[in-house]
């Protein structure tokens, strides 16, 4: 009776999870999915409660309290521009995770009495060196720990270099080593090697404690180094095969506790399903972006997130102010704002939210034209208009509210750059060339709100700013809108 | 019971390919938080490598791997509810 509440309640678990996942892809039951998932993960807890022989009650409570502390706290106070890296530092500790448990399993029966290795104490020096991993384990729980350890250990590590360049502890710019790609692929295979050997070769001389190691701290190495040849505004891409991997951690832990926890199946599907849903997902971005996946694993792509070369090279900029804006502004019949990660930046979402209600009490169409990859993730715009009590149908995606700017009498850009850079269709050999670009100069006029001329992520110039019918209003994004609303307000 | 664990492996694989389709480019960061919460499912190995008669430093290691999963499922579930809060329809306006 007890193993069939167990199993059962892992089972409606899992069926939990896959119904949350289907569900967050529709914005209409997206919160409901969420909240459908986290009931799946209580219920697998629950069951893992019980299942558990002899649980150890002090571990398992002061684990989950500490931890749950330190998600809270994080998830509720962290900013919205902070959600990128903070899935990424979530999702490190995932692969962390997994990468424990392996590591647990094997310390608990290596010194485990009356276990394989402890029978093998009493035999002499030159007997004991032939006990492999998988004598030890058993073949499937060995194979499935060192691969274990290699996924989690990249995803843990990997997923703290996404945190640090998003967060800007570590520069955008991708850090390129010589023969890098010999070097990665040399890691991987050289984990593989020693971990096969670990699990069956008799090694006569070097312990298995020592393999696993060493297979450990590679693994760590090569997430730092699959991670930082790839440019800063990539990392959305990266996390999310990060997140995919920490699926596949989860279910190579599954393997490895098979036929020793009740829980393993839940594992193994559960790990698969999030594996799967995330190369998807990660697919699903980079055609967004338009950049291929391999391309962007390769790295090298020259975004520094920094300012960069080009732009001693403008001519014929026409500079505007607050006043001549609110001017233009006055009466139109549809106004585009264009949000970047500028606005973010500036924490203006809620000073251009307030400039829409000015302009729509004014008789004004006011719209918000969502470039899929505008900010530092696919829909973080979308996040943070919404923060602004922005009213989500004034969201509008790029495909659809392109064919209406050249029916727009005035578009404001706001701290986005390379997704208005007519560059991208123009220029067959510009880095971001088959980019699909909001049409802004298409509008009868463009306002760009920006610090300075410096570029954007791709570093490269952006003809749009030297259009006869743009002006740019050189200023932070706030400050910029606030002036704009203010003088709209005296007129 | 590998062969079971396999069978299961592969058609889960087959189940998160076919469960993710189409989804708007606005729901790419909040599904990646979502499905990385479910990911922390390595808490159910945490807790079950937590024994009472385990080794101290398999102990160690299982409290680690408990507090680790438990930041990863709690702070998942949480971060993403509040990005899909913003989505929540606003209250219809009568215009």
């Amino acid at each position: 009776m007890k193993e069939f509440l167990i199993h059962g309640s892992y089972l409606l678990g899992a069926a939990l999870f896959v119904v949350g996942l289907k569900r967050m892809s529709r914005v209409r039951t997206a919160e409901k999915g969420n909240q459908i998932a986290a009931i799946g993960m209580l219920l697998a807890i629950v069951a893992t409660l019980f299942a558990v022989d002899g649980l150890n009650w002090g571990i398992v409570i002061a684990g989950v309290v500490v931890g749950g502390a330190i998600g809270t706290v994080l998830a509720k106070k962290v900013e919205m521009t902070g959600m990128p890296e903070l899935v990424a530092l979530f999702n490190g500790l995932g692969g962390a995770g997994s990468m424990f448990v392996a590591l647990s399993y094997y310390v608990g029966h290596r010194h485990q009495e009356g276990g394989v290795w402890a029978s093998m104490a009493s035999l002499p020096e030159s007997m004991q060196k032939g006990l492999t991993l998988a004598d030890g384990l058993g073949g499937t729980a060995a194979v499935s720990t060192i691969l274990s350890l290699l996924v989690g250990g990249v995803t843990l590590t990997g997923s703290l270099v996404a945190f640090a360049k998003l967060s800007g502890k570590m520069k955008g710019a991708p850090i390129l080593l010589p023969a890098r790609h010999a070097i990665n692929i040399g890691g991987i295979v050289g984990v593989l090697l020693l971990g096969m050997i670990a699990c069956f070769v008799t090694t006569g001389g070097f312990s298995t404690a020592a393999l696993i190691l060493i297979v450990t701290l590679i693994s760590l190495a090569l997430g730092v180094l699959l991670v930082i040849p790839i440019g800063g505004a990539d990392m959305p891409v990266v996390i999310s095969l990060l997140n995919s991997y920490s699926g596949i951690a989860a279910a190579m832990t599954g393997f490895v506790l098979l036929g020793s926890s009740q829980g393993s199946l839940m594992l193994i599907v559960s790990g698969a399903l999030v594996g799967a849903a995330g190369i998807i997902l990660t697919g699903l971005m980079c055609k967004a972006m338009n950049r291929s996946l391999l391309h962007v694993l390769a790295g090298g792509f020259g975004d520094t997130g920094s300012s960069s070369t080009d732009n001693s090279e403008y001519t014929n900029i026409r500079s505007t102010s607050a006043e001549e804006v609110a001017m233009l502004l006055d009466g139109v019949p549809q106004v585009i704002i264009v949000p970047g990660y500028g606005l973010a930046v500036a924490q203006a979402q809620h000073a251009i939210a307030e400039l829409d209600n000015l302009l729509t009490a004014r008789g004004t169409t006011v719209k918000y034209a969502i470039h899929p990859v505008a900010g530092r993730m696919p829909g973080h715009m979308n996040v943070l208009l919404a923060e602004a009590n922005v009213p989500y149908e004034k969201l509008v995606d790029m495909d659809e509210i392109n064919p209406e700017f050249k029916n727009t009498s005035v578009a404001i850009v706001v701290g986005a750059n390379d997704v208005v850079n007519p560059a991208a269709i123009k220029d067959p050999k510009s880095p971001i060339a088959g980019m699909p670009i909001l049409n802004v100069f298409e509008a009868q006029s463009v306002i760009v709100i920006k610090r300075s001329l410096s570029a954007g992520y791709a570093g490269i110039k952006n003809e749009l700013f030297e259009y006869p019918n743009t002006s740019m209003l050189f200023s932070d994004a706030k400050a910029a809108i606030q002036g704009i609303s203010k003088e709209l307000k005296d007129l | 019971m590998f062969i079971i664990g396999l069978y299961v492996f592969v058609l889960a694989l087959f189940l998160g390919v076919e469960v993710i389709t189409k989804v708007p480019p606005t729901l790419h960061t909040p599904l990646m938080s979502g499905a990385n919460a479910i990911s922390g499912i390595t808490i159910v190995g945490a807790i079950s490598s937590a024994t009472a008669a385990a080794v101290t430093g398999s102990s160690l290691l299982a409290f680690i791997a408990v507090v680790m999963a438990t930041v990863n499922v709690v702070g998942g579930f949480l971060v993403t509810d509040r990005m899909l809060k913003m989505f929540a329809a606003p209250p219809k306006k009568n215009a």
